[in-house]
């Protein structure tokens, strides 16, 4: 399978795949986020930095629709987030893939029913998506993992099947929320080049870390903006990195 | 909605998906219980439909006896009691409603008391009244009317159409008919409840598996689905074996006889043994209201 190759990226080109306009976002009284704008443009790759607590997973959670800002406006595909229903929030989580560190599967389920999850969820037939599924969890590493349960898998094959299953349903983004937070470097490296892979197959990928050695790793293979949250803004870094 | 659309849906949520259904975890308690409740719940909906239904036959069967007879009893010195019975016979041949009138025999007023004061009572020694039966055509006497005429020509006739023992009788079976379905719907509000509680504790217990299926795009109606059709067909299979205990139940009481009255008549007669097939599938409604309900609210306050 080639993540890749919807072609859905060529229909987005031109429009801001999501935009963040004067947002803020507080909880328990305080404000977590202020003033925050950014556009992810389609096929851009970014990295959010910041030290922990300064709000990168929230920022994370508010690109994708799981939480609503307190005050500004985020569009994701030119539809205003607090338009959507949860019906259309679902619709648009199929066309963001989101990593996270935890990863969050289903212990129950085998790796390979983890992956086909957003398949199964979207209604598509399994029996067809069967060669695309094997081509993916060839991709990342993981075929001869395929039927084993989450729980038995490293931290570096879970992040992989985490992306793996992130992109089945080909996305034109890919979020990823701390993805080698708990893994070793090489396997860090290792995920960073099936991001890279996707961002040249024409995805907006965007990674939240604060290990500026993977930023500066990546930069070398990739044209990346740096942001950076930093007194509950956000700013664009890089010289320094 | 057209019946055709109504038909599909139903057939898909009968036949499920059995990748769909393997999302949500099994869940050993909440299953148990769901199983439990319907399972028990069945077996006292059948119990209490047969109370109800057994109740309506045996109102009926006093409604009908009670109303069909009367009795008048005369009570007249011993040297008049013939001319009075005699008298009393002749007004009621000539009353209309009235289909046939007799005076007991005295064996048969011997009988009547002998549960009282055993075989052996001197009943021609007694001051005993004379009883006389009389039947009613279909569109019945006029009561007060006949006691008039009797008052005028037997003096020592009343006549007693039962009404006095029929209408608390009647009264008492109808409240223990709407007491049995009372019960009834007691129990199906209780399964619901039950089920509620067992869908809302599956659905805390299973917060991670929502976050997961909301993550990769899994609509509400898609979760809802997924323990809506689990905790339905679990209602459904309980429900089916406290019914086949419960039906089994009653086979199993004495047969239905004039002696054993109401007791020994609980259960089901012909057609009414289609019933108990009804409870399933009713148990299975309430769990599939029940359970989308719970799931509708939870799903909607969780984040």
């Amino acid at each position: 399978m080639s993540p890749g190759a919807s072609g859905q990226t060529a229909e987005i080109l031109g429009a801001r795949v999501i935009e963040l306009e004067n947002v803020a976002y507080s909880y328990g009284g305080g404000e977590l986020l202020s003033d925050i704008s950014l556009k992810l443009e389609p096929g851009s790759f970014h990295f959010l930095t910041g030290p922990s607590g300064a709000g990168k997973t929230t920022l994370m959670k508010l690109c994708y629709g799981a939480l609503l800002p307190t005050a500004g406006q985020v569009r994701l595909f030119d539809a205003e987030v607090r338009a959507l229903d949860r019906d259309d929030v679902a619709l648009i989580r199929r066309r963001i893939g989101v990593v996270h560190q935890d990863c969050q599967f289903l212990d129950h389920l085998p790796v390979a029913e983890n992956v086909s999850l957003p398949l199964m969820v979207s209604g598509r037939d399994l029996l067809a998506e069967g060669p695309n599924l094997k081509e993916l969890m060839n991709w990342v590493g993981l075929t001869a993992r395929a039927n084993a349960l989450p729980p038995e898998l490293s931290g570096g094959e879970r992040q992989r099947a985490a992306l793996a299953r992130a992109v089945i349903l080909s996305p034109e983004v890919v979020l990823a929320d701390e993805p080698t937070g708990n893994i070793d470097w090489e396997m860090s490296q290792r995920l960073l080049r099936l991001l890279v892979e996707l961002n040249r197959m024409g995805k907006t990928i965007m990674i939240a870390t604060h290990d500026l050695a993977l930023i500066r790793a990546a930069k070398a293979h990739v044209q990346a903006r740096v942001l950076r949250i930093s007194n509950r803004r956000l700013q664009l870094a890089g010289a320094d990195l | 909605m057209t019946p055709q659309t109504t038909r599909a849906r139903l057939t898909d949520f009968l036949m499920g998906d059995r990748q769909a259904d393997r999302v949500v975890p099994p869940t050993g308690f909440t299953a148990q219980l769901t199983l439990f409740a319907a399972g028990a719940m069945a077996f006292l909906a059948i119990f209490a439909l047969a109370l109800s239904l057994a109740t309506g036959r045996l109102a009926d069967r006093w409604g009908d006896e009670l109303a069909r007879a009367s009795t008048v009893r005369i009570t007249a010195p011993a040297e008049q009691m013939a001319a009075q019975t005699e008298a009393a016979l002749r007004v009621l041949e000539t009353s209309s409603g009235v289909a046939s009138a007799r005076a007991l025999s005295q064996a048969e007023q011997q009988a009547l008391l002998e549960p009282w004061f055993g075989p052996d009572l001197p009943l021609d020694t007694l001051p005993v009244p004379q009883l006389i039966e009389v039947i009613e055509t279909a569109e019945g006497f006029d009561p007060e009317g006949l006691r008039l005429r009797l008052a005028a020509e037997v003096p020592g006739a009343v006549l007693d159409d039962h009404t006095r023992w029929r209408e608390p009788l009647a009264r008492a079976a109808a409240r223990l008919r709407l007491l049995g379905w009372v019960s009834l719907g007691l129990i199906g509000a209780a399964m619901a409840a039950m089920i509620t509680l067992a869908a809302n504790a599956a659905l805390s217990a299973n917060a991670q598996v929502i976050r997961v299926l909301r993550l990769v795009g899994a609509r509400d109606s898609y979760i809802a689905r997924a323990f809506v059709r689990r905790f339905t067909l679990r209602a459904l299979g309980g429900a089916t074996v406290g019914t086949v205990l419960a039906c089994a139940g009653i086979l199993m009481l004495p047969p239905a006889q004039a002696e054993g009255g109401f007791l020994t008549g609980l259960g089901f007669r012909g057609w009414q043994w289609l019933w108990p097939l009804a409870v399933p599938p009713l148990a299975a409604i309430v769990a599939f209201v029940a359970t989308r309900t719970a799931a509708r609210k939870t799903l909607g306050e969780m984040s």
